[in-house]
């Protein structure tokens, strides 16, 4: 068995051994205490040369990462908390994910940004955001959320070698999670969508990242209860392929969306929105419903983080509120 | 009114030293070269001068930012250049990407919105790439590519092939947090590129003795340990003298270095307007004393003087030019538009 972030390490070392043209960037990356267990010792086994950490700069060293990218090289760049990575917007949104159109796709800027959600544990506000839905509104990015093990290492490879800016985000709350994982299959990035990870019947339940993973434990309660819901992992949230999301929900007619980031303007909205635009209105038995945080910045004291954080039992009620209706 | 321009603040800032009335000091052997240096910066000028014309009379659709008065900066730096370097720019870059031969019917075309640019026709005048010449690209957030060129250079360096970065910026640039970052960046990680500040002294309407504490910038250089040097940026041969030294640290030690230009724009920030008391300091006064101190005339004035040039020659040598320009920009016209697919065919790497 190997865990989440073990696995994200297998996915490095893979793409360093393989591409002499891979290195990594970001703060922490010498340390132990940055980015858990998902890059252990890479800078030992690789150089430092290749495994670079960096003075406190995330808009100039991602701003780096872009330009290495356009010549040549396969840059990652980690920022261990999505926070920091807002000084690196510009870099992000203006550089990266324009760059090949406003270059008439004669550049591209093929760098992959991980950002690592890291929340709880009384951190607060600015050390627990998840800011998915942000990327997910800019052409040009490609929006990656590993949930399965698996993922965690070959989507982290797929976006390496995709050739387009990727904002992959992996969750800290995910890195205990274990698989038996087969060996690496070099997937293309562009063919890569949303899977069902347990058919299903009576709902569908679309989430990414740790929100499939009470999706999943969600699902596993309700069946006790002989209710067979349908459990979509999206991995891939921008650009969408809503198809199997669609399918799913025109055959059980019910659906919950569950997402670590705020409702307004957000993901779990746009699945909503691309369902009930296409879908014919009569498949539907109930309201779409969505899990997702308060709006409100996170707290800091363990007794508010408790009814902060949405859990399985929240995603639970959810789907048993959609099959009253 | 704070009298902005006190001779203390320029003393303090370093600018006060260099002698813009000063001859330029060219050497007999090196008459084909300045020669050639010249027909670029005319080259430039007349490229300009043309996309202002064709501004004001309405035959561009979109903003150009004009580099007229400031050619002797670009193309003394790309005399060290070579085809394989990584050149970046922001908004006023036209002349950063003619001066290592970029075509200028594909800027028109590119200006013009057509199929055939450089951009083909989704840059426009602030989003060029020639990377066949090096140009890697130019964006007009101020600051933008900065960053990217300390990249490129990383790249080179783990490459090792002896090419470097160059990042063109302005004086408004420097009060960009993300400059600190990418010198500081540049140097800890000890990569080959050049910083190459052209101070116009403008950033869009604000003169710098509004923005900054001191003029000149290159402070910021040394405060991260940087190799840098302020240099008269409408003296070509000065220009050269510095980048031949600076690019050769870049490429043999693996540094940055970097060069602050101080020269003055012809036209205002944006188009062909002159912008006259737009800003505190941009008068009429200011502008015709910056025009006697144009790199053209003094590089010409010189060649003169050395008996390298004759006036029949410079006019021959114009004419051609103008002609040539004048030919451009009727070909550029005459290209087709994009198709309307190419909306979304580049948005991702096919």
């Amino acid at each position: 068995m190997t865990n989440y972030g073990v696995a994200i390490r297998e996915g490095f070392a893979y793409l360093l051994k393989k591409y002499p043209e891979v290195f990594v960037i970001g703060q922490g990356l010498w340390s132990p205490w940055y980015v858990g267990n998902s890059m252990t010792d890479l800078d030992k086994e690789f150089g430092i040369e290749r495994i670079i950490d960096t003075p406190v700069s995330e808009s100039a060293c991602t701003g780096a990462a872009v330009g290495a990218a356009l010549a040549g090289m396969k840059p990652i760049m980690v920022h261990p908390r999505m926070d920091f990575m807002l000084y690196a917007m510009d870099a992000i949104v203006n550089e990266a994910a324009k760059w090949s159109s406003m270059m008439a796709g004669q550049s591209h800027a093929g760098v992959t940004i991980r950002s690592i959600i890291n929340r709880g544990g009384e951190q607060g506000a600015q050390h627990s955001q998840a800011l998915h839905s942000w990327f997910t509104h800019i052409p040009g990015l490609r929006v990656v959320m590993p949930y399965s093990v698996s993922d965690a290492r070959d989507l982290l490879i797929a976006s390496v070698l995709s050739g387009d800016p990727v904002i992959y985000i992996d969750d800290r709350w995910l890195y205990s999670n274990e698989e038996v994982l087969p060996p690496v299959v070099e997937l293309d990035l562009k063919n890569q969508g949303p899977k069902i990870i347990k058919a299903g019947t009576s709902l569908t339940l679309v989430a990414a990242g740790y929100s499939t993973h009470m999706a999943v434990e969600a699902s596993g309660i309700l069946a006790t209860q002989g209710i067979d819901v349908e459990v979509i992992d999206v991995r891939v949230l921008s650009p969408l392929f809503p198809k199997l999301i669609l399918d799913s929900v025109a055959k059980t007619g019910r659906l919950v969306v569950v997402d670590g980031g705020w409702s307004p303007t957000g993901f779990a909205g746009e699945v909503i929105a691309t369902v009930t635009e296409s879908i014919d209105p009569k498949l539907l038995k109930s309201s779409p419903k969505r899990v997702t945080l308060p709006f409100a910045p996170a707290p800091a004291a363990a007794s508010l983080e408790k009814i902060y954080y949405p859990t399985t039992v929240d995603v639970v009620k959810a789907c048993t509120e959609s099959l009253k209706q | 009114m704070k009298n902005f321009l006190s001779k203390k603040t320029l003393n303090r800032s370093g600018i006060e030293s260099i002698k813009f009335e000063e001859k330029i000091k060219v050497m007999p052997e090196s008459k084909e070269a300045l020669t050639n240096s010249l027909i670029m910066m005319l080259k430039i000028r007349f490229v300009e001068n043309k996309l202002a014309q064709m501004r004001k009379s309405g035959f561009i659709g979109g903003p150009v930012h004009l580099g007229a008065g400031q050619e002797a900066i670009a193309v003394g730096v790309s005399k060290y250049l070579r085809k394989s370097d990584r050149i970046f720019s922001g908004h006023r870059s036209h002349a950063h990407l003619l001066a290592l031969g970029s075509e200028p019917r594909k800027l028109f075309a590119e200006v013009l919105g057509k199929k055939t640019g450089l951009s083909k026709g989704m840059g426009g005048s602030m989003h060029l790439w020639d990377q066949t010449n090096g140009f890697y690209g130019s964006v007009p957030i101020v600051a933008g590519t900065v960053p990217l060129a300390v990249g490129a250079a990383l790249a080179a360096k783990k490459q090792n092939n002896g090419d470097i970065a160059v990042a063109y910026f302005g004086d408004g640039a420097i009060e960009e947090g993300v400059i600190q970052e990418s010198l500081n960046l540049a140097r800890q990680l000890e990569v080959p590129m050049l910083f190459v500040c052209e101070n116009n002294l403008f950033s869009s309407h604000m003169h710098i003795s509004q923005r900054q504490p001191l003029q000149s910038v290159a402070r910021f250089a040394i405060a991260n340990d940087i190799e840098s040097e302020i240099v008269d940026g409408n003296n070509l041969a000065e220009i050269e003298k510095t980048a031949s030294k600076l690019i050769n640290i870049a490429r043999t030690k693996n540094l940055p270095a970097f060069i602050e230009a101080i020269t003055y724009r012809h036209y205002g920030h944006v188009d062909w307007r002159e912008d006259i008391d737009v800003g505190v300091n941009r008068s009429s006064k200011d502008l015709n004393l910056w025009k006697t101190r144009d790199p053209i005339i003094r590089l010409e004035s010189a060649l003169f003087e050395a008996g390298m040039l004759t006036t029949i020659e410079l006019d021959q040598i114009k004419l051609q030019i103008t002609n040539q320009i004048d030919n451009d920009w009727e070909l550029a016209v005459k290209d087709p538009e994009p198709e309307a697919s190419s909306l979304h065919s580049e948005v991702y790497k096919q």
